[in-house]
């Protein structure tokens, strides 16, 4: 009995030396989201070198797949950025689009998209993507429940991220929690946003909410307003109000709001 | 023939394959071959309606049948008959396999017209201690393969040409034998040829000790030119299947090889001797080709391709490895591989680096580029993208998907809208974009409400209309796929209920171009 409590503690001690010492968390780099009460919730901000997995249903996947490019793009810095997806979601969600890349403010030439056939091929791409030190930061798409992002193969992704200090995030639309690897889980879900005048749609609005995180608090929620003409997030209050007296009166008609005019304007004719 | 005319005059080599398609069959094919007996064996073609003979086997040929006969009369002669539809395409390919594979007597190796190769082989035959042994091999090995082939060698590939297709008597000497050719070997129509006979020029050399001008007015310019490409007069050059590369490297064995890792180990050699060609040269290459060839003639081409020049072995051999470990029936050495070759089809200037001096950051984009290559050649090349803006104001033809290992970071993306506004042009587009039910108060109004992948969305906040109008002078774009012309878009940016925002259009101005226009969502904003 002893001999193998004995070697049962031999066993733990060459599990441990075997399982690799955590990485310090303290000394480590952490992205800035600009967001203040976020980055105060984070200790400073989300930890590079990372997995941080996204989660969106699969009605929210314009907000969740924003979101996670916005802070790819802020952990990338000016290093190209890699957006792996499958065919399959390409067909589903729509192909990327430059124009409007552009305009929230994430330079479409610095990103390059990878479409894989399947999942399979999907996470063997993004830990080869991982073991790539100049790449600035990996967006993994996966659509659906993914039964092949199980605790190993995000353990992968972990370990490869550590090591060459790519921030990976794992953008999961209509996908349900799973135990997994990653540093910090997150909810993405669209926001109303602070209309513009003539209530036109503003700028990116998200609700964020923090499922889980590894070292600290979790359940928390914000509300996020990206302003790409800056590249940071911000609550929207203050803005909003600033916008409101902008020399335009809060709520002043613009053009939108009217039934626009028949476009061959026949009775304009008819009338003359 | 001695080694110094050799060295001036261009030599050529014709193989000619009589039963291509039939020989394809047997040795392609065996099922089909041989699900259907013995009996003498044809391939038919379709020609104006009618079932015709195309290529007959030397059983069918020694049953009186000829090519060109109804498929009706030869069943009549011959009833117990193997019939087998012709493949033109199955056939060309199959040709150019054989062509591929005969690239190793000569870089130089073209298809010719008439289920035939020609080969340059000007110089290549003290490899093979003399062009005759050249031409044995060659047909040998092809025969070992199960093809029947004829050959001829000549000073000109017209020669070469004709000399493999018609029996000519025995001749003294090549020039001889062209001259002893018949007057079809001219290869003009069928009623020139029966002309030249009756008026009693049964051979090429009948035909050329008459005078060309006579020749040029009855029977055309093509006749004289025919016939001097025959007695080798005027040189046209070949246009080789494959350019040849600028960077070649070659290994022969004695010994096939019968490993694969073996012969890996051997281009990575290769790999290193073209690395140290393109330095000499200052290039890089772009493209490798590394052809394992089979002792049994078949050849496997395995080729790579990077963004950037590259010249070092290792990584160049890291591409390779990484092709032959996405292909999907393995590389296999069969009897052996009894040669190898490394070219390097594409280079360019490529000015060495120092990397120490200049803070690595050279270093550090090269590492995404060699990260795209890899993920390229595994997953295919298209499936890594960049995208380049286009100057279109549709929204689906404003960018195009390339490739992201041939183009380079493209620049002048010019976002759409004022500074501070909100983004104007959604994260996702759908192409082509998706019908939705929409509710809106008049129908040339914004929308109210629409209904999208059997979901209810309340409009609370839009802008709109942003009006597209179709490009006039091509009246085919911005139409929805299934329609025959372009109309008017109106655009909305809408969000709904719960903060989510799409980019929808009306399709058509209601009144001028529809009565019932309809709604297509065509992105979703971040």
């Amino acid at each position: 009995m002893s001999e193998s409590i004995k070697s049962l503690a031999a066993l733990k001690r060459h599990i441990a030396a075997l399982d690799r010492t955590p990485a310090p968390t303290v000394g480590c780099a952490r992205l800035a989201t600009g967001h203040a009460g976020l980055d105060a919730a984070l200790d400073g901000g989300l930890l590079r070198g990372r997995v941080h997995e996204l989660f969106g249903a699969a009605e929210e996947e314009g907000a969740a797949a924003g979101l996670a490019l916005i802070l790819a793009r802020l952990a990338a810095d000016d290093a190209p950025l890699l957006w792996l997806r499958t065919t399959a979601s390409a067909k589903v969600g729509g192909s990327p689009y430059g124009p409007g890349l552009a305009a929230l403010g994430l330079d479409p030439a610095r990103l390059l998209i990878g479409l894989m056939a399947d999942d399979a091929m999907l996470l063997r791409a993004a830990v080869e993507g991982l073991r790539c030190p100049a790449l600035g930061a990996l967006l993994i798409e996966l659509r659906g429940r993914a039964p092949l992002l199980d605790l190993t193969a995000s353990r992968r992704l972990a370990l490869a991220a550590e090591q060459s200090g790519v921030t990976a995030f794992l953008l999961r639309v209509g996908g349900d929690p799973v135990p997994s690897a990653a540093e910090t889980r997150w909810q993405v879900a669209a926001a109303p946003s602070d209309p513009l005048p003539g209530n036109a749609p503003g700028h990116s609005a998200f609700a964020l909410s923090l499922l889980r995180r590894r070292a600290g608090p979790d359940g928390l929620a914000w509300r996020l307003i990206w302003d790409g003409e800056k590249g940071a997030f911000g609550d929207g209050r203050h803005e909003c109000h600033e916008h409101g007296q902008d020399g335009q009166q809060d709520g002043a008609p613009l053009s939108g709001a009217l039934v626009s005019l028949p476009a061959d304007r026949s009775a304009a004719d008819r009338a003359a | 023939m001695d080694r110094t005319d050799s060295r001036t005059a261009r030599r050529y080599l014709a193989l000619w394959f009589p039963f291509l398609p039939i020989d394809r069959l047997r040795i392609a094919r065996p099922d089909l071959w041989a699900a259907q007996g013995d009996a003498p064996a044809v391939v038919v073609e379709n020609v104006r309606g009618a079932m015709r003979l195309a290529t007959l086997d030397a059983d069918a040929l020694a049953a009186g049948l000829t090519p060109g006969m109804t498929l009706a009369d030869a069943r009549a002669r011959e009833p117990e008959l193997r019939v087998f539809e012709a493949d033109p395409h199955g056939d060309q390919d199959w040709l150019e396999r054989l062509c591929d594979g005969c690239a190793r007597y000569t870089p130089n190796a073209a298809l010719d017209s008439g289920h035939g190769l020609m080969l340059d082989i000007s110089g290549c035959g003290h490899l093979w201690d003399g062009e005759a042994e050249l031409a044995q091999a060659a047909t040998d090995r092809l025969e070992r393969h199960g093809m029947r082939v004829r050959h001829a060698i000549a000073a000109s590939p017209e020669a070469a040409h004709a000399l493999a297709r018609f029996p000519a008597a025995p001749a003294p000497d090549e020039d001889a034998a062209v001259r002893r050719l018949p007057v079809e070997a001219l290869e003009l129509e069928a009623e020139s040829a029966v002309a030249l006979r009756r008026a009693g020029l049964r051979t090429v050399g009948d035909l050329a000790a008459r005078p060309a001008a006579a020749l040029a007015a009855r029977f055309g310019e093509e006749a004289v030119d025919a016939l001097h490409a025959l007695l080798g007069l005027g040189h046209r050059p070949l246009a080789p299947r494959r350019p040849r590369p600028a960077i070649r490297v070659e290994r022969r064995f004695a010994e096939p090889m019968g490993s694969s890792a073996h012969a890996i180990k051997v281009v990575a050699e290769m790999a290193a001797e073209a690395g140290e060609q393109l330095a000499e040269r200052g290039q890089g290459g772009r493209r490798f080709e590394a052809v394992f060839f089979r002792s049994d003639g078949l050849a496997f081409p395995i080729r790579v391709e990077t963004s950037l020049p590259i010249r070092d072995a290792p990584a160049i051999m890291r591409l390779f490895q990484e092709r032959i470990d996405s292909l999907s029936d393995p590389l296999d050495p069969g009897f052996g591989f009894d040669m190898l070759r490394l070219t390097v089809p594409r280079a360019d200037p490529m000015a060495p680096t120092q990397l120490a001096l200049e803070g690595g950051e050279a270093r550090k984009s090269e590492g995404v580029e060699a990260l795209v290559d890899r993920l390229s050649i595994r997953a295919g090349r298209a499936r890594i993208q960049r995208l380049e803006p286009r100057d279109s104001h549709i929204p689906e033809q404003a960018q195009l998907a390339l490739p992201a290992v041939e183009h380079r970071a493209p620049e002048g993306w010019a976002p759409v809208g004022e500074p501070g506004d909100p983004p104007m042009r959604p994260l996702h587009l759908f192409d082509p974009p998706q019908p939705i039910d929409v509710v809106a108060e008049v129908p040339d109004g914004p929308p109210h409400r629409f209904r999208w992948r059997r979901t209810l969305h309340e409009v609370t906040r839009f802008e709109g209309p942003e009006r597209i109008a179709p490009q006039w002078w091509q009246a085919r774009d911005g139409a929805i796929e299934g329609e025959s012309t372009g109309r008017t878009r109106d655009y909305y940016r809408v969000e709904d209920a719960r903060g989510r925002r799409y980019w929808i259009f009306r399709h058509g101005l209601y009144g001028a171009e529809t009565v019932h226009p309809g709604w297509y969502i065509h992105g979703l904003f971040a």
